[in-house]
């Protein structure tokens, strides 16, 4: 069997920042993405960054990316791409399946999982259409395979993922015809609504999607008002010409390798769902398991990048590779740069679903 | 078709902010008419963890402050109308402004991220916040240099009457 000291599964923000900081301190790292390029959802994001200058604010997450590939390489990080994690067994042994055919199974001595989300999905008659994607999907084809998926977008969602994809579907040449809401208010920063807006997309809150239309791909979309039950308002019915309806509902954290492997798994709605539980250090209820990122509750690429820092590091502490100090020291500054990303009207409820979190006790 | 009704709903409904709005909150301020130079102007009004506007401005002008979640003010007394700002928002809320460049002529900067970019001198179509047509500017400038990082930001001239409401541009169609 193969040996590292830390395997980390998942080369997001989350999961290189992880892999970094731990290679930093001196571990031996092992990096596996099941994708052919690492990244996870940073090279789709060509927008500019918020936060502050210490979280690379004003920067496109594309470039951070790049940033952060280029650190990797510099400390030599062993990184395998097209492998697949598919399950975790004795608290240490990562079973990963490489380019579709070979099975390799790697002894850990703390494990960092990183995987992300995957976005929630909306029924409605027509949904199976072709035309019918989620809206990270859409971000993909555009800015990762630059293909438009349509020329005339619906957009269902208006929190920040809803928003921003809009806004690149703009950039790459479609016509947004609308964004709807099912909640009586917007959900994303108002910086980003408005740049939608003044060109010229109109919003629908408390509206959502009622059916697709079209024989073997979407031709038109029907929305309709919601009452304040969240019940359809009969009457109310839109006919709008869209050949693309993104759906943009939330995201669900990835926990499946977690939940097999045993973690302990807590309910936080705010987050996304069911999350492993963990603690400050990011240590999950096995000792020799880490979290970060999106699996830990659904927040966003620099908050997954402080997570990343931090279970990095106290992985590699816990090896021994740093002393008590240094971590200290290391882990405040990155814990206390990741709350002022949770603060504000924002990222407070954010801040308190975290804090549940760790200070739920365990058993 | 919006009404002014729905205009006045806000941020949170229309996606846009409304001047009752802007004009309520300690961010938004409109240079004076008086003033000769350019002014930057935010439309930021939420408080969301962002600075880089603050940490941008060569001269200070900005301020955020240590709580990052602080909405940002600008001194107009401080503030050269350099345009930096404008480029560095991450949220493309900042935009330059200014009464009278010429006579009946304001002047707005603002950022734009769209292709294909208008040519200097061409007319284009000004919008409000809504993205409805207002009136008709006059391309001065499209400046795009390395450490605006891919924004470029235009500098129209377009009718007094329309100083406050206009904000933007209309999308040029691909060619
Ligand atoms: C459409 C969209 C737009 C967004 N826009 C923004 C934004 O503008 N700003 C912002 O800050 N945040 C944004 N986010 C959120 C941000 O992208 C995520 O919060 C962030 O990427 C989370 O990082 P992560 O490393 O946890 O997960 P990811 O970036 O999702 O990376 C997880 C990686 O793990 C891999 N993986 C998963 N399971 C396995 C396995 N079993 N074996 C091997 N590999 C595996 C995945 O393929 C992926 O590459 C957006 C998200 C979406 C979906
Ligand atoms: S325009 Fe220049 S001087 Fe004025 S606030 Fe912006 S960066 Fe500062
Ligand atoms: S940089 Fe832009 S989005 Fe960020 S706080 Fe300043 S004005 Fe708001």
């Amino acid at each position: 069997m193969e040996e590292r000291e830390v395997v980390v599964i998942g080369a997001g923000p989350a999961g290189l920042s992880a892999a970094l900081e731990a290679a930093r301190a001196g571990a031996h790292v092992l990096l596996v993405d099941e994708n052919s390029k690492p990244g996870g959802q940073l090279f789709k994001q060509i927008h500019k960054f918020f936060g502050s200058h210490e979280h690379r604010a004003g920067v496109r997450g594309i470039d951070i990316g790049t940033q952060l590939l280029e650190e990797a390489e510099r400390l030599d990080i062993e990184v395998w791409l097209d492998a697949e994690a598919c399950g975790i067994f004795n608290t240490t042994d990562v079973w990963i399946v490489r380019n579709k055919e070979k099975s390799v199974t790697v002894r850990a001595k703390r494990i960092i999982l990183a995987t992300g989300a995957v976005e929630n999905s909306v029924n409605f008659p027509g949904w199976s259409l072709p035309g019918v994607m989620g809206a990270g999907a859409a971000q993909t084809m555009i800015n990762l395979h630059r293909v438009l998926p349509g020329q005339k977008i619906l957009m269902v969602g208006s929190g920040n993922v809803g928003i921003i994809v809009s806004y690149q579907l703009l950039q790459a040449g479609a016509d947004v015809k609308a964004v709807v809401e099912a909640a009586p208010r917007l959900g994303g920063y108002g910086v980003h609504t408005a740049k939608v807006r003044r060109a010229g997309v109109p919003f629908y809150t408390s509206h959502t999607v009622l059916e697709a239309r079209g024989t073997d791909h979407v031709e038109s979309a029907t929305i309709v008002q919601l009452d304040d039950k969240w019940k359809p308002i009969p009457g109310t019915e839109k006919e709008l010409d869209v050949d693309t309806i993104c759906i943009a509902a939330g995201l669900t954290p990835l926990v499946e390798l977690a939940f097999a492997a045993g973690c302990e798994p807590l309910y936080s709605p705010l987050l996304g769902g069911m999350v492993p539980w963990h603690d400050r250090s990011m240590a999950t209820s096995i000792p020799t398991i880490y979290l970060a990122g999106d699996i830990s509750g659904v927040e966003e690429a620099s908050t997954a990048m402080e997570e990343g820092r931090m279970a990095g590091l106290s992985a590699a502490y816990s090896l021994g590779y740093v002393d008590r100090e240094t971590y200290a020291v290391g882990f405040d500054a990155a814990e206390k740069r990741m709350l002022a990303l949770r603060s504000g009207m924002f990222g407070q409820k954010r801040r308190d679903a975290k804090a549940a979190i760790v200070g739920h006790s365990r058993g | 078709m919006e009404t002014k009704d729905t205009y006045e709903k806000g941020l949170k409904i229309t996606g846009a902010p409304s001047l009752d709005e802007l004009h309520a909150s300690p961010c938004y301020q409109l240079p004076p008419k008086e003033r000769r130079a350019l002014a930057a102007v935010i439309e930021c009004i939420e408080g969301i963890p962002c600075n880089p506007c603050e940490t941008s401005c060569p001269v200070g002008a900005i301020t955020v402050g240590d709580e990052i979640t602080n909405l940002p003010v600008v001194d107009f007394e401080k503030c050269t109308g350099c345009g930096i700002c404008v480029a560095a928002c991450p949220g493309l809320a900042i935009y330059l402004k200014k009464y009278e460049f010429k006579e009946n002529l304001s002047y707005i900067a603002f950022p734009f991220e769209y292709l294909p970019l208008p040519p200097e001198g061409a007319t284009v179509q000004m919008v409000d916040r809504y993205g409805e047509y207002v009136c008709d500017g006059t391309v001065l400038r499209v400046v795009k240099i390395k450490r605006m990082d891919r924004t470029t930001v235009v500098h129209v001239s377009y009718p007094n009457d329309y100083y406050e409401r206009v904000v933007n541009m209309k999308r040029l169609p691909a060619n």
